[in-house]
């Protein structure tokens, strides 16, 4: 008989073979097609279960979401992916800006949101560089500026981009993180050297040769903000946009996105990139094709098993108000 | 020989004949001598206009000019040259891209006159990576003086709401001061407060408060201090234990006097320890993670989650359903609302968070301010509605309110 | 005197600051910055506060042997693991030249920034996603019409925003796809709901304010 003890064991001793697996393990479509199906009939298992009143408990809708989360990891499936507009509209914004063009790069999120926004960082920056926008970056979130290094030292690694030769504070600076939520904001609208007086490496605002001539938001072409909460793209819009005309664009979670949605149809944000399908649309249109391709298979597996759950739920709830009946009959 | 010498010759003139077609690349940029780069400068903007910043400080004025003739064909940016006096010397006061046509320089003072010229820059990098620019300017324009306004007339409409909706709920105010009965619809998340408590003081367990994770420059946070109040209060009187985990230090110091006083009103300071209200952490995972632990382990009865919240509001509600806690939620972040529905046996939404002080204190000054509220809630959807047919009569009014 | 101090503090910086929004002249112009860097100050203070309460409750919780002191032992180990490495690397990159942050690639801190605290944080969020499976599971349930349509509204939009959607329904007419479905319900019924609940929480932020400003509203001062 198992133990306890015994499913803990295995599941430590299956992640570091996992982790030490030379290359990423990749099974074929036809076994990943019969994972798929095995996991469709384990579904059709439980709400068979279900309908003959053995209820569920939580623990099983999160061993489903489990598996349905880790083993697209494996699969060998690429699904068609559909850029929605408000995607569109953000590629478009910034398809728009000619070389030479100031983009801020405003980084307010942490580590927890990176699965979701890292993705669109690293396909912002490379799509920047390659078409030669000269990027600032900042961050609101004190882990903001980290996140944003991590992106460009990846997308400086790309043998085309390692050929143009990038220079930090000629062609992108990072400004590192200011405290004050969207009073920063605020104050960059009349002065973006006393909100920054040093950028994150501690050179002076004025012997930074991007910076030359950047004194507020009049002197940028567009801000493209990832964030995951406050402060993020509401305040951006409310202060940067609102008060001071600059152009926002935005990459938020997929907790965030609708409440950002009203933004989008008044005009005052210029496009967004919500989640990790928000990820894998800004991806292929800039053609820089990242993880969020990859992490999009998990996304749609578990929202199938998350779908499949609530016909279960349903279900159960049928059998909820088939039971007193019986009892009355 | 001659003939050798021909040939050197005609070849020597075939390779001069072809020097300009092989020089013609995609940038106008000749080989003279040691191989420098001379290039080409392109026409300047026909005309510029320079103009003080309205609605600002005195801090800024707005240039724009007409594009350069070259603007497609040679212009890689503009210069935005400023000067004291005509004559010069001109600074660079900011640059923009090709196809750019307006620049607003934040580095005037007010009072002081300023002159402007605009330089079409055409620039390039030289083989050893210096840049070679060509430029064509403008005609200086000036004096111009940047002035400070007394309003902002963009902000006409805001004041013009801000006065109607303040005048309404100080009206209903002063209604509710002189004894008027003012109806106010049941909230039945505020009033599950006292049953929840009551439970959690029937079954010996405690009751947890939690605050968000915003400061206490946020409405939303001296919200649920208000509230807080009022449950310190039912808690300090049926003797439960009052558990107030928080995430910043401002909200900890106010939340403590607040749950303080709240013993002392009711009779019983003796009762009240400091610790009941703790800090936790400002990080907002940590403070998720922290908090689930304390569920997980005391098994509250009650759960109140008041204030803003983010991504963790799910984390936090799940664990307190999973505890068999009864919850009540509310918030001002509109995103975090349907997880809260989801989880929790009650949640305020967005406004009733800011209505329950007063719907829980029933002081007439209060509800009056709710009336007032509401009042002004009416007429924005009569002005919405009134909008729409104008709209749908072609008629954009936003536009015509956005004075500019 | 006690509680008049700061009722005269709050209305004399709220009409501040709203005097501030509409006056663009010196100065007013200087109000918001002058103000947010007194509470930028004041919080920089409290966090001092906070992290003294936090270390008492442990050390208290420890020298009881309450049921939960390994957790408070944890809690102080790992509070003075990070500021000392930060401290010490603080330190040492003020005499490097040039001087270099606590918070630069390769330190102590970051070392436990990048392999102890982004996974741990990482593992929190991560774990929103079963919640919302088990939440999903017990709240979309067709009880009555309004719960029904919100079940439908989620299906929806869970099916249409991952490409499975389009790749069940690429049969159907570009129009009547899942995506374009979940689009329409994101754009449409989403912001109006998002707006009326804006719309609500905008005026009772000002009423609330109003009522503080003026000093009727005292009661997170007094319990």
């Amino acid at each position: 008989m198992m133990k306890k003890y015994h499913y803990w064991i295995i599941l430590v001793a299956l992640i570091i073979v996992l982790i030490l697996l030379p290359k990423p393990l990749i099974v074929s479509p036809t076994v990943s097609t019969t994972i798929t199906v095995l996991l469709g009939l384990a579904l059709v298992v439980v709400l068979v279960l279900t309908l003959r009143g053995h209820m569920i408990g939580r623990r099983t809708v999160f061993l489903f979401i489990g598996v349905s989360l880790t083993l697209p990891f494996f699969m060998n499936f690429r699904m068609p992916i559909k850029i929605s507009p408000e995607v569109q509209t953000l590629y478009d914004a910034i398809a728009k800006l000619p070389p030479g063009s100031k983009v801020l790069a405003a980084f307010d999120y942490d580590p927890p949101s990176a699965p979701e926004l890292q993705p669109q960082a690293e396909a912002f920056m490379a799509y920047a560089f390659k078409h030669d926008l000269k990027v600032i970056i900042m961050g609101l979130w004190p882990q903001g500026p980290q996140q944003a290094n991590m992106a460009v030292a990846k997308v400086l690694r790309q043998p085309e981009i390692r050929a143009k030769n990038l220079r930090y504070g000629v062609d992108y600076v990072n400004l590192g993180f200011q405290s004050g939520n969207e009073f920063v904001i605020q104050r960059m609208g009349t002065s973006f050297s006393g909100m920054f007086p040093r950028d994150i490496y501690n050179t002076d605002y004025a012997a930074i040769p991007l910076l030359n001539g950047v004194e507020n938001f009049s002197n940028i072409d567009f801000v493209f903000n990832l964030s995951s909460g406050y402060p993020g793209t509401v305040e951006w819009v409310q202060i940067a946009v609102d008060r001071y005309g600059v152009k926002v664009g935005a990459g938020n979670t997929a907790v965030q996105a609708p409440s950002v949605y009203p933004y989008l149809s008044s005009h005052k944000l210029t496009g967004l990139a919500g989640g990790m399908s928000g990820a894998a649309e800004f991806e292929k249109a800039t053609k820089e094709i990242g993880k969020a391709n990859t992490y999009i298979l998990s996304q749609s597996f578990s929202h199938m098993v998350v779908i499949a759950f609530i016909i279960i739920g349903n279900a159960a709830l049928m059998v909820s108000y088939r039971k007193p009946k019986q009892k009355g009959a | 020989m001659d003939r050798l010498k021909t040939l050197l010759f005609l070849t020597s003139v075939v390779i001069l004949l072809c020097l300009p077609a092989l020089s013609q690349t995609d940038t106008p940029l000749g080989l003279v001598g040691d191989a420098k780069p001379v290039i080409e400068s392109p026409a300047g903007p026909p005309s510029v206009e320079a103009k003080d910043t309205k609605n600002d400080d005195g801090s800024a004025i707005d240039v724009s000019w007409q594009l350069s003739a070259d603007d497609q064909r040679l212009v890689t940016k503009y210069q935005v040259l400023r000067s004291r006096s005509a004559a010069g010397p001109f600074e660079v006061a900011g640059e923009t891209t090709k196809g750019q046509h307006t620049y607003t320089d934040n580095g005037v003072k007010v009072g002081d006159s300023y002159f402007y010229k605009i330089a079409a820059v055409y620039e390039i990098k030289s083989a050893d990576s210096t840049s070679v620019t060509g430029k064509g300017e403008s005609q200086v324009i000036g004096p111009i003086k940047p002035i400070a306004q007394w309003f902002n007339m963009r902000r006409l409409n805001v004041l013009f709401w801000l006065l109607v909706t303040c005048a309404a709920i100080l009206f209903y105010i002063m209604q509710a001061k002189s004894g008027k009965e003012l109806y106010v619809r049941k909230i039945a998340g505020i009033d599950a407060v006292d049953d929840a408590i009551g439970r959690a003081t029937e079954m010996g367990r405690k009751v947890f408060f939690v605050p968000g994770i915003q400061d206490m420059d946020d409405v939303a946070t001296i919200a649920a201090i208000t509230i807080l109040g009022r449950v310190a209060r039912i808690c300090a009187t049926n003797d439960t234990m009052l558990d107030v985990p928080v995430s910043k230090s401002l909200v900890m110091v106010t939340a403590r006097e607040s749950v303080r006083e709240a013993y002392s009103r009711v009779g019983r300071p003796d009762a009240f320890k400091e610790d009941q209200v703790h800090y936790v952490t400002d990080d907002q995972f940590g403070y998720a993670a922290a908090i689930d632990g304390m569920v997980m382990r005391d098994k509250p009865a009650a759960m109140f989650y008041m204030g803003g919240f983010f991504a963790e509001a799910l984390i936090l509600a799940e664990t307190g359903n999973n505890a068999g806690a009864i919850q009540i939620a509310g918030t001002n972040q509109p995103a975090q609302i349907p997880f809260f529905v989801a989880a929790c046996d009650y949640t305020l939404i967005g406004e009733e968070l800011f209505a329950a002080s007063a719907y829980l204190e029933r002081e007439p000054r209060l509800l009056g301010s709710l009336k007032g509220q509401d009042f002004a809630k009416g007429l924005f959807l009569l002005a919405i509605f009134l909008l729409l047919i104008l709209a749908m009569f072609g008629i954009n009014w936003v536009t015509i309110m956005d004075v500019s | 005197m006690k509680r008049e101090i700061p009722l005269i503090i709050t209305f004399v910086a709220g009409v501040a600051f709203v005097l501030q929004y509409f006056i663009p002249h010196y100065p007013f112009s200087r109000f918001e910055n002058i103000f947010s860097d007194w509470f930028a100050i004041v919080g920089a203070f409290a966090i001092w506060l906070g992290a003294l309460s936090l270390i008492k409750l442990c050390l208290l919780n420890i020298s009881k042997k309450s049921h939960d002191w390994p957790i408070s032992l944890l809690i102080i180990v790992c509070f003075l693991s990070i500021v000392i490495a930060g401290a010490i690397d603080g330190f040492q990159g003020m005499n490097n030249t040039p001087a270099t942050s606590f918070r630069d690639p390769g330190t102590n801190f970051d070392w436990l920034y990048q392999n102890v605290y982004t996974p741990l944080s990482s593992t929190m969020f991560a774990i929103l996603a079963f919640f919302v499976a088990s939440a999903s599971y017990r709240a979309f349930r067709a009880r009555n019409t309004a719960a029904t349509l919100l079940l439908f509204s989620a299906f929806f939009v869970m099916i249409g925003r991952v490409p499975v959607g389009d790749y069940l329904s690429a049969w159907l007419p570009e129009r009547m796809q899942l995506s374009h479905w979940a689009n329409w319900l994101m754009a449409f019924p989403n912001t109006a709901g998002q707006r009326a609940v804006m719309i609500g929480i905008a005026l009772g932020t000002v009423s609330t304010s109003l009522r503080i400003i003026l000093g009727i509203e005292r009661s997170h001062l007094e319990g």
